[in-house]
């Protein structure tokens, strides 16, 4: 078989702003390509082929991979777009990915990125849905997460200040990141006393709006020895997009053995699975995960099996996911400290690379040896996976 | 390259307004008769891929309109936003990868948008844009600057015209068969000089889909298998001056890529047919050239002579081509779906005898700026 193991070789990451007005769409991505070419100790003549994904209607530019050439270095080279929404980050990654496990190409950079400050990002959000059945009624991504936040809490009788321990944990967590956009010591009350946007999310609930990009090489087993970094490796991906009208994530939900978010509830099993893992508290040195609100960082938990169904409370305020907890969640900071949206979630990839191979700073995890990372969109969609230090045995597909 | 296979192919019929369908519906009738071509259910299907564009769709996550209709439930799947033979090759990844199959569709519906618009929207903001340039406007200066180089008259595009139109009387799913003249060609009005409207494409809506598998699925099938030999893709600069709109450097550089794979030395002897991109006259013309099918510069007369004719030599665009049935990103997918019909011998009245190695040609941006190349086999 051609199928190759696949390391990280390199990552660049831009300063994270609500509006970076020094630079163009492709000079940003050109900062955080050099960056990455920089970091794995290359040029541009070493990459065989690119990767790279935004959300087109928020920069309202058509065709980004023929757009963006001078900024991504891909003239006389192959590069194609890759695009799913919120998940338009990790789906790069995982093409990425895919590029170097076919053994057609060697060395792939991956470019995620987003200028949120040129875009009217509810405007745009809202065209993702159905013209006829949904788009006349839906509020954009706030309101419907206010929709899930509302479920969630009637269901489990978490509360509101439950969700304001995430968003202040996040947030604390960027201050040891200097790339990240929302860097704010805070507290549960003053989380709570931030104006209602959707009841009962807030605004001190909900991610940024950010201008931002990200690039990550990806490198073929046979020459990941090649660089100056050690290789983080790529141990496994699965995904799931299941859904495409607003109302079809709350079908089924209420029944007896109804889940809450069955497209990451189904990836999460079969890379678990493909990984060997089992207890993800105890397995998982540390988590990047595309929380884009926070009661995200209580429901998700449950889904990605770190705890029982509405076990999602308990667990974050137990302390296990804060920073020197079992298993620290977003010690980036998260989305809910930056979001980019092309960019977002490529970043949890790359954070948890540089995590696994012991150079994220300030924000490092001692000692971590396995990363999940984690990607969000579409309509309740779900992209994952396993990053860690050692080489895994097999290329998983 | 490991083998890999095409095992069903499935096209919609193209037509100008298909206002019955939903992006859905052309997708699942292209989903389901690829499946029906290779002999399988979804539940044979191990991973999708879909290609779309927001731009053309006008929805932002437009993979989200069609991840039903593509049997994407419960199955990892992922979106390829170009032409299908970038979103296809990204397939062939996925199973070189280790995936078993692989289905990938494409869909468009030309009817539901505002072309100027939306291809203005593909140059540069804020130094270009406001000049009003779109796809026919920008074709038409590299029309310009390949005819100038190479002495290639209006009569020598117009031939290609009345080839694909009048091929695409023999291909059931083709939009626009034409009986035509050159002095019909040269005769109907200049949409941007040196194109004509006869010299243009129409605007399309369809859907196509394809299966692809490793060797082991792809021999175990009753379905007859087209081999993938090899696939190139390569991009060239953005801004139109930056470039000479007359050379073809990233069909060259993808087609160079494609053929090593291949172990293709001289395609103008060992490519049997080929369905290119012609939603131009004169871009059948360039990438015959850009293929390495004839010299630099000649494609016109080779094609007055007959040799790119259903009959001739060297057949291109038997089906008629995008020039008949342009549903945008489908198109790539569309030559190669039809290399691959030529290949098993399944192409119905425009089959063309003894086709063994065939080349499809698909783009991303303007006037042809990223290049992909597609070479198909009979043999594993």
């Amino acid at each position: 078989m051609g199928a190759k193991k696949v390391g990280i070789v390199g990552v660049g990451m831009t300063v994270q702003r609500s509006t970076r007005r020094d630079v163009s769409g492709v000079e940003l991505i050109n900062e955080a390509v050099r960056a990455a070419l920089d970091d794995s100790g290359m040029t541009r003549k070493d990459i065989d082929a690119i990767v790279i994904g935004n959300m087109d209607h928020f920069e309202g530019i058509n065709y980004v991979d023929t757009w963006s050439v001078d900024g991504s270095g891909a003239l006389g080279k192959p590069i194609m777009k890759m695009t799913t929404g919120g998940t338009t980050g990790s789906t790069v990654a995982m093409g990425a990915y895919y590029h170097v496990a076919s053994g057609m190409f060697d060395r792939v950079l991956a470019i995620g990125w987003e200028k949120n400050s040129e875009s009217d990002t509810t405007g745009a959000i809202i065209t993702a849905f159905d013209p006829f059945w949904d788009r006349p009624t839906f509020g954009g991504a706030v309101a419907g997460l206010a929709l899930e936040a509302t479920q969630y809490m009637a269901e489990t009788g978490a509360t509101e200040e439950d969700a304001a321990y995430v968003a202040v944990r996040d947030r604390k967590n960027a201050i040891n990141n200097p790339f990240a956009h929302l860097r704010m010591e805070s507290n549960i009350e003053a989380i709570m006393s931030t104006p209602y946007l959707a009841w009962p999310v807030k605004l001190g609930d909900m991610c940024p709006r950010t201008d931002g990009a990200c690039a990550v090489v990806f490198a073929s087993e046979d020459i990941a020895g090649d660089f100056p970094n050690v290789p983080a490796w790529v141990h496994g991906v699965a995904d799931r997009h299941l859904w495409g009208y607003t109302s079809d994530p709350y079908v089924n939900q209420h029944v007896k053995g109804g889940t809450w978010f069955p497209a990451m509830e189904r990836a999460t099993r079969e890379l678990y699975d493909k990984v060997g893992i089992t207890d993800p508290l105890e397995q998982f040195d540390v988590a990047e995960l595309y929380l884009p609100y926070s009661f995200a960082g209580l429901r998700y938990m449950e889904s990605l099996g770190f705890c029982e169904r509405a076990g999602g409370p308990a667990l974050v305020r137990s302390g296990d996911t804060d920073m020197g907890g079992k298993c620290p969640v977003n010690p980036s900071g998260g989305v809910l400290s930056s979001n980019a949206i092309g960019a977002t979630g490529l970043l949890r990839v790359a954070e948890v690379a540089l995590q696994v191979q012991g150079r994220a700073g300030d924000r490092q995890v001692p000692g971590a040896k396995l990363g999940l990372a984690t990607g969000f969109g579409g309509c309740y969609w779900s992209d994952e996976l396993v990053i860690g230090k050692e080489k895994p045995e097999k290329a998983r597909g | 390259m490991e083998p890999v296979a095409i095992v069903g192919v499935g096209m919609t019929k193209f037509e100008r307004d298909r206002v019955r369908d939903t992006f859905g519906d052309l997708v699942f009738e292209a989903c389901t008769r690829a499946l029906d071509d290779a002999g399988m259910t979804i539940d044979d299907i191990d991973i999708v891929l879909t290609g779309s564009n927001d731009f053309f769709d006008g929805r932002t996550i437009s993979s989200m309109a069609i991840m039903d209709a593509c049997g994407s439930y419960d199955k990892n799947v992922s979106t390829v936003e170009g032409d299908g033979t970038f979103g296809a090759a990204h397939a062939v990844m996925r199973v070189l990868a280790g995936w078993g199959t692989c289905l990938y569709c494409a869909h468009h519906k030309g009817s539901e948008s505002v072309m100027p618009l939306i291809t203005n929207a593909m140059f540069d903001p804020i130094y270009e844009r406001f000049l009003g340039i779109d796809s026919v406007t920008s074709a038409a200066l590299q029309a310009r600057a390949y005819m100038d180089r190479y002495g290639v008259t209006e009569e020598q595009c117009a031939q290609v015209s009345v080839k694909n139109h009048g091929n695409a009387f023999k291909n059931p799913y083709a939009q626009l068969p034409l009986q035509l003249t050159i002095e019909d060609v040269l005769a109907s009005p200049y949409v941007a000089d040196p194109i004509k409207l006869l010299d243009c494409c129409p605007i399309s809506d369809g859907a196509s889909a394809v299966v692809i598998a490793g060797a082991q699925r792809a021999k175990a099938l009753d379905a007859k298998p087209a081999w993938v030999k090899g696939i190139g893709y390569n991009c060239d600069a953005y801004h139109l001056g930056d470039r000479d709109l007359s050379k073809v450097d990233a069909l060259q550089a993808a087609s160079k890529t494609a053929y090593a794979q291949a172990g293709i030395s001289d395609p103008a002897k060992e490519v049997d047919l080929a369905e290119v991109h012609d939603t131009f006259t004169y871009l059948e013309l360039m990438a015959i050239e850009g293929l390495g099918l004839c010299r630099m510069g000649e494609a016109g007369e080779f094609t007055a002579f007959g040799n790119t004719a259903q009959d001739g030599r060297l057949p291109v665009n038997a089906s008629g081509g995008c020039i008949s049935s342009n549903p945008v990103l489908v198109a790539g997918l569309n030559s190669i779906i039809e290399c691959a019909l030529q290949i098993r011998g399944d192409a119905g009245e425009h089959q063309v005898d003894g086709v063994k190695t065939a080349v499809a040609q698909g783009v991303n941006g303007p006037c042809g700026q990223s290049q992909c190349v597609w070479v198909l086999g009979g043999d594993e």
